[in-house]
């Protein structure tokens, strides 16, 4: 066993890495949620995400242009989460179950041209004195622009829920949707931007692993990434900050469990893998305690009924 | 200008003619999706929906429907029952996996020994593994009000884990030459769920879903509780009025779902399967959610909805088989299938007219 | 009558009308495990079938069903593909093992082949590749090329297949380099390009500065790429996109000839049940080409070992060899036997760390 092999500065970074497809997944899904729709189709969505990127940035040589394809993608995936809930008011849960399975397949056809092929690389952040800093260097200076966008965004969505009008109406259609359809907000049309909102993140995280994380096409290989997002939303109790905490926890259990191994440490792998979903029923229940979280009309359908 | 207009009373016409109509929907879409493919689009849809009912093989596919679709049949009966109250177990797949390795755990301890009650013990601790699992969510639900849909997904993965362990570690075959996976308990008379008549599909797995269904219609329709979870779940306020004690009835409904979920996982542990493997798991747990809202969460619904998931599954084999489409194809084709099914229902509930300016 | 004479009969009606109507087409199925799009495993298999028809053309035809999950699913795919007349089925993941055999019963006139069990029967053929050939081959490399001494290592599970593979590497590249130690890691997943990637990040943050894995998506070499100066080897396929650096070589699952040569043995008439385990020599293990970015000596050095094994002069575990708790496994010039390989579950002298179990 040798512990000092770890070295904490660049576990730290390279959680963060391992952290960030999960964020972005995340902070889309939690605006969904705050809008009060409950979409599990978070996996669907990413896998999307992640060939249209992966397929734009290589047809085009620019993964600049394939994140932004990936975001598209996304989208227009979760466009049929919106003709299913919000125009046919279908099941919450079974559309978004059906949405994976779909978005799975699709994403699937889509790439049977792109194994085996390795996508333009992304340029990292290199600052000339800052990114060399001891410590804080590593940590802060030196990661590609897209982890970046990603606290960004988290610090866009905390402002925009916590202090603009958006934010406002958009938690009150999430809280009550027919009070908030009463004082003339426009119910439908706020969740259908919700939710593209939710899969452009998705998309974007998706094409994150397949762009920069690994990077490489593989049919299914987001491999569960999009449901550990669903977990975060709720662990992170609907707060983006929250959120950017946990998928570093998350992130962050994965890349100390290899390095324990790596180091020598005789762990049980299997228990150790378990932990991070251990945590979350575990925050879950302290959560529990503090009734503020959920959106009070979190899964349910709206009808304006006139 | 097109508007929803909700009816007073759900339509029945519609609700037998929307299955249909989604079918028929998901064929023509489908259909051009095969011919992109550059597949005939009659022959890959006739593939699937036909050859399994009626091709030449037919004799062989049909049993194997009951196979492929009792153990969805099994778990969506019991989270339909929850769902019916508002009370979201998503992780069945986890008390699927839990049933199976306790009860093949309780099976393998008798391991070489022959009796009459192996296979009964096994049965109950199958359904004790899976109810304890889902006694998790449902416990803290109730002592501390926590969300139960994260809650038992999360415990999916605490499982898949658990069922790696096991796998190389306690319940490995000890003459399996240090492969992971237990012993197959096809060849262990005693704790084999064998075929009750050879051929015909039909496994103990297949009688205990009919009987759920039946169990659930009669619950449903003729007993208190199943009032309580009607009630529940279409007026929450009405319920608490009329005495109805919701901790007991999170208890019952996520305790059933999961004992039901780990009938079935010890069910297909003992026969089709065989062994605890570190893949045992195929996301019956999950396809189960989808079944259960096919068959409206109604007992007969969902009977009728896992005979067409099994459909499409063993369709879609043989159509990969014979026609060469990918996978993937049948993914999407079964996407479509549900998202039809889904969004069609919207006319039972609802009228489309055209409306016409309002002018105030 | 009974079930199986029933499928048996049917088989054979079916096995006479085609034989009539297309003359003699051979037909070829095969049941994957993972997508052909898996860039891996699976991958590679379904070359070996397109090999398959590239050599026989219109006197073969081959059908495939993919990402079939082990157990009764696997079982009902190659039912249906005896049924549908298959005179020979490769299944080709260690899970299909015991759905093999039953169906092999039901269908004593179809010629099975299973990849990497141990079951045989008299119409089940077991075949597999000495990966820890080309193991050997890594080690040397590894062991000449490491600079801090430290070779990581990504491991899927800890079965006897990846536990082999880790021996193998580790006496060629103590061999070499008496001061080479093995930083080992388990993924616990088949499939996770993104934990690859995380595995080879930790290692190679450990102070690797060559990767070896056992696992095949290409994210282990993404990740030494972006670190700089980091070896790799392709794994599965040639990954040859990462050449010359940092993937310096590969051993590439080669399963065309072994499916011809099988093919071919129906088609004849000669097919007879056999366990083949078959290495570099027969071809089914491929050394990918090792880049420049390797020196001239240590290029000959590791094409005379492959060489070696190649013609049968050298095996792979040849004594003297101590198991890890420093007992005495083999006697000098001694060979390890296939049964104590098949079932390997013990690390070799000088690894440290314990296998978890």
């Amino acid at each position: 066993m040798d512990l000092s092999a770890i070295n904490p500065v660049l576990l730290v970074a390279s959680l963060m890495v391992a952290a960030t497809p999960l964020l972005l997944a995340a902070i889309g899904e939690l605006v969904v949620e705050k809008a009060g729709v409950l979409n599990l189709g978070v996996e669907g969505m990413m896998i999307t995400g992640a060939i249209c990127g992966f397929a734009i940035s290589v047809e085009t040589g620019s993964p600049w242009l394939g994140f932004i394809a990936a975001a598209i993608g996304g989208a227009i995936l979760s466009l049929l989460f919106v003709l299913m809930t919000q125009v046919a008011l279908a099941n919450q849960v079974a559309s978004g179950l059906a949405l994976t399975l779909f978005g799975l397949g699709l994403s699937a056809l889509m790439g049977q041209s792109y194994v085996g092929i390795k996508p333009p690389a992304m340029g990292r952040l290199d600052l000339p004195v800052l990114s060399d800093l001891p410590v804080v260097g590593p940590i802060l200076f030196s990661h590609d622009p897209i982890l970046y966008l990603g606290i960004l965004l988290t610090g866009a969505v905390w402002w925009v829920l916590k202090y603009s009008r958006a934010g406002l109406i958009l938690r009150a259609v999430g809280e009550n949707h027919d009070a908030a359809h009463a004082l003339g907000y426009k119910v439908i049309r706020i969740r259908v931007l919700a939710i593209l909102f939710g899969g452009a993140c998705a998309g974007l995280g998706g094409a994150y692993i397949s762009l920069i994380r690994v990077p490489q096409w593989t049919e299914g290989m987001t491999a569960g990434v999009g449901w550990i997002a669903l977990a975060l939303v709720v662990f992170a109790s609907w707060k983006p900050w929250r959120a950017l905490l946990g998928a570093y926890l998350f992130g962050g259990v994965t890349v100390v469990q290899l390095n324990l191994q790596a180091a020598g440490v005789a762990i049980p792998v299997e228990y150790l893998a378990m932990s991070p979903y251990l945590i979350t029923i575990l925050v879950l229940v302290i959560l529990s305690a503090d009734k503020s979280g959920a959106p009070a009309a979190l899964g349910r359908s709206f009808h304006a009924s006139h | 200008m097109i508007v929803l207009e909700k009816r007073p009373q759900p339509s029945r016409t519609w609700s037998m003619a929307t299955p249909l109509v989604a079918v028929l929907a998901t064929m023509i879409c489908g259909g051009l999706l095969f011919a992109v493919l550059g597949k005939n689009p009659v022959e890959a849809i006739g593939t699937i929906f036909w050859e399994p009912l009626f091709g030449e093989y037919a004799f062989y596919y049909r049993p194997q429907l009951l196979v492929k679709g009792a153990p969805l049949v099994l778990i969506a009966i019991g989270l339909s029952l929850g769902f019916r109250a508002g009370i979201w177990n998503i992780g069945a797949e986890g008390q699927y996996i839990m049933g199976a390795i306790v009860g093949a755990g309780v099976g393998l301890a008798f391991y070489p020994m022959e009796a009459f009650y192996i296979f009964p013990l096994m049965v109950l601790a199958g359904a004790f593994g899976g109810w304890v699992w889902a006694m998790i969510p449902a416990f803290l639900k109730v002592r501390f009000g926590t969300n139960e849909i994260l809650v038992s997904l999360m415990l999916v993965y605490v499982a898949e884990q658990f069922l790696a362990s096991m796998s190389l570690g306690l319940l490995k075959n000890p003459e399996g030459f240090g492969f992971p996976g237990s012993r197959n308990l096809q060849s262990y008379a005693s704790a084999h769920n064998a075929e009750l008549i050879e051929g015909s599909g039909m496994h103990w797995g297949v009688v205990a879903a009919f009987v759920a269904v039946i169990f659930a219609y009669v619950l449903l329709n003729r007993h208190m509780t199943g009032f309580h979870i009607r009630l529940t779940g279409e007026a929450p306020r009405a319920a608490r009025f009329a005495g109805v004690k919701p901790a007991r009835l999170i208890l019952f409904c996520l305790g059933m779902s999961g004992a039901l979920a780990g009938l079935a996982g010890l069910f297909e542990v003992s026969g089709p399967s065989g062994q605890i493997s570190i893949d045992f798991n195929v996301g019956y747990g999950f396809t189960a959610i989808i079944v259960a809202f096919l068959g409206r969460l109604h007992p007969v619904g969902i009977l009728l909805a896992g005979g067409l998931m099994a459909l499409t599954y063993i369709g879609g084999e043989i159509a990969q088989g014979s026609l060469g489409l990918p996978a993937a194809a049948i993914q999407v084709f079964q996407g479509m299938l549900l998202f039809f099914l889904l969004a069609l229902d919207l006319l039972t509930n609802y009228r489309i007219r055209a409306a016409r300016k309002e002018v105030a | 009558m009974k079930f199986t004479s029933l499928l048996a009969s049917a088989a054979m009606v079916l096995g006479l009308a085609t034989g009539a109507m297309a003359e003699d087409k051979t037909k070829v199925g095969f049941v994957y495990v993972g997508p052909v799009g898996d860039g891996g495993w699976t991958y590679e298999h379904d070359k070996g079938r397109q090999a398959v028809e590239a050599e026989f053309g219109d006197k073969v035809e081959t059908v495939f069903v993919e990402s079939v999950p082990e157990g009764p699913d696997a079982e009902r795919v190659m039912t249906q593909m005896a049924l549908e007349g298959a005179d020979l089925i490769f299944t080709t993941s260690f899970g299909y093992m015991d759905p093999t055999i039953n169906v092999a019963k039901k269908f004593p006139k179809v010629k099975f082949e299973h990849a990497t069990g141990y079951k045989q029967a008299e119409n089940v053929s077991v075949y597999s590749a000495r990966f820890y050939e080309g193991r050997a081959v890594q080690g040397t490399i590894a062991g000449r090329m490491t600079k801090s001494n430290i070779v990581g290592y990504i491991g899927s599970y800890p079965i006897p297949e990846v536990i082999r593979g880790i021996n193998s590497a580790f006496i060629h590249a103590r061999k070499v380099n008496p001061d080479v130690q093995f930083k080992i890691v388990w993924a616990y997943t088949w499939f996770d390009p993104a934990k690859e990637a995380d595995a080879a990040k930790v290692l190679i943050e450990q102070g690797a500065d060559v990767i070896l894995q056992h696992t095949d998506s290409t994210a282990p070499q993404a990740a030494a790429q972006a670190a700089g100066n980091v070896i790799t080897f392709g794994q599965a396929s040639d990954m040859s996109e990462y050449a010359p650096m940092p993937r310096v070589s590969s051993i590439i699952d080669n399963w065309a000839p072994y499916y011809i040569a099988r093919t071919k043995a129906v088609m004849d008439g000669t097919w007879t049940s056999v366990s083949t385990w078959d290495g570099i020599g027969a071809g089914m293990v491929g050394i990918g080409e090792i880049s420049d970015a390797v020196p001239a000596d240590v290029k000959a050095e590791a094409l005379a070992l492959k060489d070696a094994l190649a013609n049968g002069s050298y095996h792979a575990f040849t004594g003297p060899l101590k198991k890890q708790d420093g007992s005495d496994w083999l006697a000098e010039g001694e060979t390890a036997d296939d049964g104590t390989l098949a079932g390997m579950n013990f690390y070799v002298e000088g690894i440290e760390g314990d296998i978890p179990n």
